[in-house]
């Protein structure tokens, strides 16, 4: 697998670290509900197929990165930054 | 309960009957049955966990008629994707037990199941390789020892009494302190396992059905009634599922979400050697397990790829990562060639920990998360699930392994590692 780093191009998985699901929306800090926390915490959509996630350029550039992969080829689709930055 | 058929029956008398005609004339080991229209419990996934719930479910409860579906072949998943390591060195809540019990099971498992496991309790060593790591081996053991379960504290003398080919010199990047060794550890035949639960599941009247794909769930209200597959829709009273990596997709259908994610993890063989490794190996430096299988192959893994899988094959980093682990430990292996490698789906739990027991939909009930050390804990779980399936709620010794457990600030983490199921 390798990823197209926007920064530093197309690099080997070694460099990158996983940062995990990029769906599940953080609530807001005054949010004292804590079935949301819970939620944004501890659940997982988990798709066969095409999967939103975070991976950091940790031996690279350092920089986060925003990825749809499917989870069932290892295709990758797309790479940006996060939240669309 | 059917009584056992004494031509069915695996013995040296057998075996001597059937060889004086050529071994022709042995049955087949478990039938091939058309689904019936309606079971009172279903169980989706024919691997050593949904098939050992079968078993406990016909031998320990009355619960009527019992159907196992397998979409492709049984014990053709992880069941025969593991290293087949089996031990009980667990120490927070109900692991400590539960694992116990299993490790208990495995003891007599082949006598139970008229069917050779071939348990091999070689022990296994944990080695731990700082200060730091000694003392947490020593309170891992002291637990363990106040719950009745066999743990010893060994010195590095005592190691390399026992595991000569180890690295033991000065240079060796991470020096070997000690470990942890739990004598009643060790190895089963996994394929025995499936085949042999399957075997007496069916001997006790359990349908399974392989190649029956479930795509969806019947529903009454908000009750689960059945199961769609590829031959039809049955009617079930109850559904368990066991698929392991597959525990999402099947929580999808139902309509809810899983504290799970799929990942991948790889495991290795090497071409066969002579025997040089009478034990289970943990190394303690990094995430690695390594033990000889019987026809002298090396079988070791190490950690997850690290990111969401379904795809049953990994990438080359880890590989890379698992083979200098190999010789950091055992220098000798180097120019070793493997001989096959291969990747198993893990639903790994947001802690590390199982789910046995009933979900948000009634009727239909989980027995998963078992990240990567659910080989271990197949009879344990298969006796727990049944239980949960005769009687709902939760096994006493499976309490702990809710899925509200996370909500609620109970999570299980042995290691530690916090929501990162990839860092388990």
């Amino acid at each position: 697998m390798r990823i197209t780093c926007p920064y530093c191009g197309q690099r080997d998985l070694a460099e990158f670290a996983y940062g995990g699901d990029a769906t599940q929306p953080r609530p807001d800090e005054a949010d004292l509900d804590a079935e949301r926390w819970a939620q944004y915490v501890f659940s997982r959509k988990n798709p066969r197929g095409w999967h939103q996630e975070y991976w950091q350029h940790l031996h690279g550039c350092r920089a986060w990165l925003q990825v749809t992969r499917n989870t069932a080829t290892h295709e990758i689709a797309e790479v940006g930054l996060p939240h669309g930055q | 309960m059917t009584t056992l058929d004494p031509i069915m029956r695996y013995s040296a008398f057998n075996l001597f009957k059937q060889g004086l005609r050529g071994h022709r004339g042995w049955p087949l080991a478990w039938r091939a049955p058309t689904p019936a229209k309606h079971y009172d419990v279903i169980i989706i996934g024919g691997g050593g966990h949904g098939l050992a719930t079968a078993y406990y479910l016909a031998k320990n409860h009355r619960v009527g008629r019992i159907a196992v579906l397998e979409k492709g072949w049984i014990g053709g998943g992880n069941t025969g994707r593991n290293t087949t390591i089996v031990r009980s060195n667990y120490m927070i809540g109900s692991n400590v037990d539960f694992y116990e019990w299993s490790m208990k099971l495995w003891e007599g498992l082949s006598q139970d199941l008229n069917f050779n496991v071939m348990l091999s309790q070689r022990g296994q060593f944990n080695l731990v390789h700082s200060d730091a790591q000694v003392d947490a081996a020593r309170r891992r053991g002291n637990v363990m020892r106040a719950h009745g379960i066999d743990a010893e504290l060994l010195d590095a003398q005592a190691v390399q009494e026992a595991l000569p080919q180890l690295d033991y010199r000065d240079s060796a990047r991470f020096p070997i302190y000690g470990a942890l060794y739990q004598g009643r550890a060790g190895t089963a035949r996994h394929d025995a396992v499936a085949w042999g639960y399957a075997r007496a599941a069916d001997r006790l009247g359990v349908d399974i059905i392989q190649n029956c794909e479930v795509s969806g769930f019947e529903f009454s209200g908000e009750r689960v009634v059945g199961v769609k597959t590829n031959l039809g829709t049955i009617g079930a009273g109850r559904v368990g599922v066991a698929v392991a990596g597959n525990s999402g997709r099947l929580a999808q259908m139902a309509g809810f979400e899983l504290p799970i994610e799929s990942h991948i993890l790889q495991a290795f063989v090497s071409e066969s050697i002579k025997p040089c490794l009478d034990h289970v190996v943990g190394f303690g430096a990094a995430h690695f397990y390594i033990s000889q299988s019987d026809k002298g192959g090396l079988v070791f893994g190490g950690d997850l790829d690290g990111y969401n899988s379904y795809a049953q094959r990994g990438n080359m980093p880890i590989l890379r990562d698992v083979i200098s682990s190999a010789v950091a430990l055992m220098p000798q292996v180097s120019r070793l060639r493997l001989l096959r490698h291969w990747g198993g789906v893990m639903d790994m739990t947001m802690d590390g920990s199982p789910i046995i027991g009933p979900t948000p939909v009634d009727g239909l009930f989980l027995n998963g998360g078992w990240c990567y050390g659910g080989f271990k804990a197949t009879p344990a779980s298969g006796w727990c699930f049944a239980h949960s399936l005769a009687n709902g709620g939760h096994h006493p010794l499976a309490t702990d392994f809710t899925l509200e457990r996370f909500e609620k600030g109970l999570t299980l983490d042995e290691k530690g590692m916090g929501p990162r199921p990839w860092a388990h």
